[in-house]
């Protein structure tokens, strides 16, 4: 499981808004019991991925943000090689933690969805620290 | 004719049964009434949540869920709201439960939390939804978060909502039945 990342950030109204650009490698397995299996057993109805990007800031102890998802159905390719993606979502702070932030930590994690059954909530290994400058970018347009 | 008699027969019965087995069926009905009743009680303090079954009423989580389907939820108090989690939870002021996922949460040191929600079928967040001039939810608006699921199951409360006859009618024939029903 692997991300690159670059990144810049702007300030919007009254709260830093980052923008981020990345690459997702990954493998989607199931690691119960110690052995890698494919993660679409019979009751596996989809996946729900999602990369959150999580930090911490003088406002806030804890803030997670929800970058980009992607619904994964049963019979789709547990591999994942995505290039240059940009995030789906606004990635705002809730102030001005961003700028300046050294340790933004990238986490791609998938929601179980069962045809019926328990909802599990799975967060997979490796994860990737970015960050951001300390100054506001002005000129780059998005 | 033979409609004629099985209705005969029906109050036949009912004329049949003295003061006492009456009661005792009635008495009956009261008992499954009431152990229904603890049942639930009994879930909502295990679970912490309110509400601890529900059903699915809109699209706006599809694929996922889909009107009809039930969900099982918890809502333990030290459970910290996380992204990627799906919560159901209630608008101030309104009473329709709504079920979305958690795509933002800023938590202070002190405990203090609030997040924005969105339904993973939804072009944009929950922010249309909440009050006026409310951005983001809190603990307190959380009915709890969805730990498993079964499907199509909750469609029966759909119906019983949407024709009210049909629950009338489901109620009536329960109620025929416990009544009527013989202890051999």
């Amino acid at each position: 499981l692997r991300k690159n990342v670059e990144d810049f950030t702007g300030p919007r109204e009254r709260s830093d808004l980052g923008f981020v650009t990345f690459d997702i490698t990954a493998d989607i397995l199931n690691g119960k019991n110690g052995l890698q299996i494919s993660i679409f057993d019979w009751n596996v109805k989809q996946l729900f991925l999602y990369l959150s990007a999580e930090y911490s800031t003088k406002n806030n102890a804890l803030n997670q943000v929800v970058l980009w998802d992607k619904i994964m159905l049963r019979g789709d390719n547990p591999r994942l090689s995505l290039k240059d993606m940009k995030s789906k979502y606004f990635f705002f702070d809730d102030g001005n933690g961003l700028k300046g932030n050294r340790n933004i930590t990238l986490t791609l994690s998938w929601n179980v969805v069962p045809n019926a059954g328990i909802l599990p909530l799975v967060t997979g290994s490796g994860h990737v620290s970015v960050p951001f400058p300390d100054t506001y970018e002005t000129t780059k347009s998005y | 004719g033979i409609g004629g008699g099985a209705a005969m027969d029906l109050f036949g019965d009912l004329r049949r049964m003295n003061k006492r087995q009456l009661y005792y069926q009635v008495l009956n009905f009261a008992m499954i009434v009431s152990s229904a009743l603890m049942i639930w009680k009994g879930l909502i303090v295990v679970t912490g949540s309110e509400s601890p079954i529900v059903v699915v009423l809109s699209g706006s989580m599809e694929p996922a869920f889909h009107r009809g389907d039930l969900l099982f939820l918890t809502n333990f108090h030290d459970d910290p709201i996380r992204a990627g989690e799906i919560v159901v939870f209630k608008v101030e002021g309104r009473d329709i439960p709504i079920v979305h996922r958690v795509i933002k949460v800023h938590e202070k040191g002190n405990g203090n939390i609030k997040f924005l929600t969105k339904g993973d079928n939804n072009e944009v967040d929950d922010r249309g939804l909440y009050k006026e001039g409310q951005n983001w939810l809190e603990k307190k608006d959380v009915v709890g978060r969805a730990r498993g699921f079964l499907p199509y199951v909750g469609m029966v409360t759909i119906i019983m909502n949407d024709y009210p006859k049909f629950k009338y009618a489901l109620l009536a024939v329960m109620g025929a039945y416990v009544l009527l029903k013989r202890e051999s």
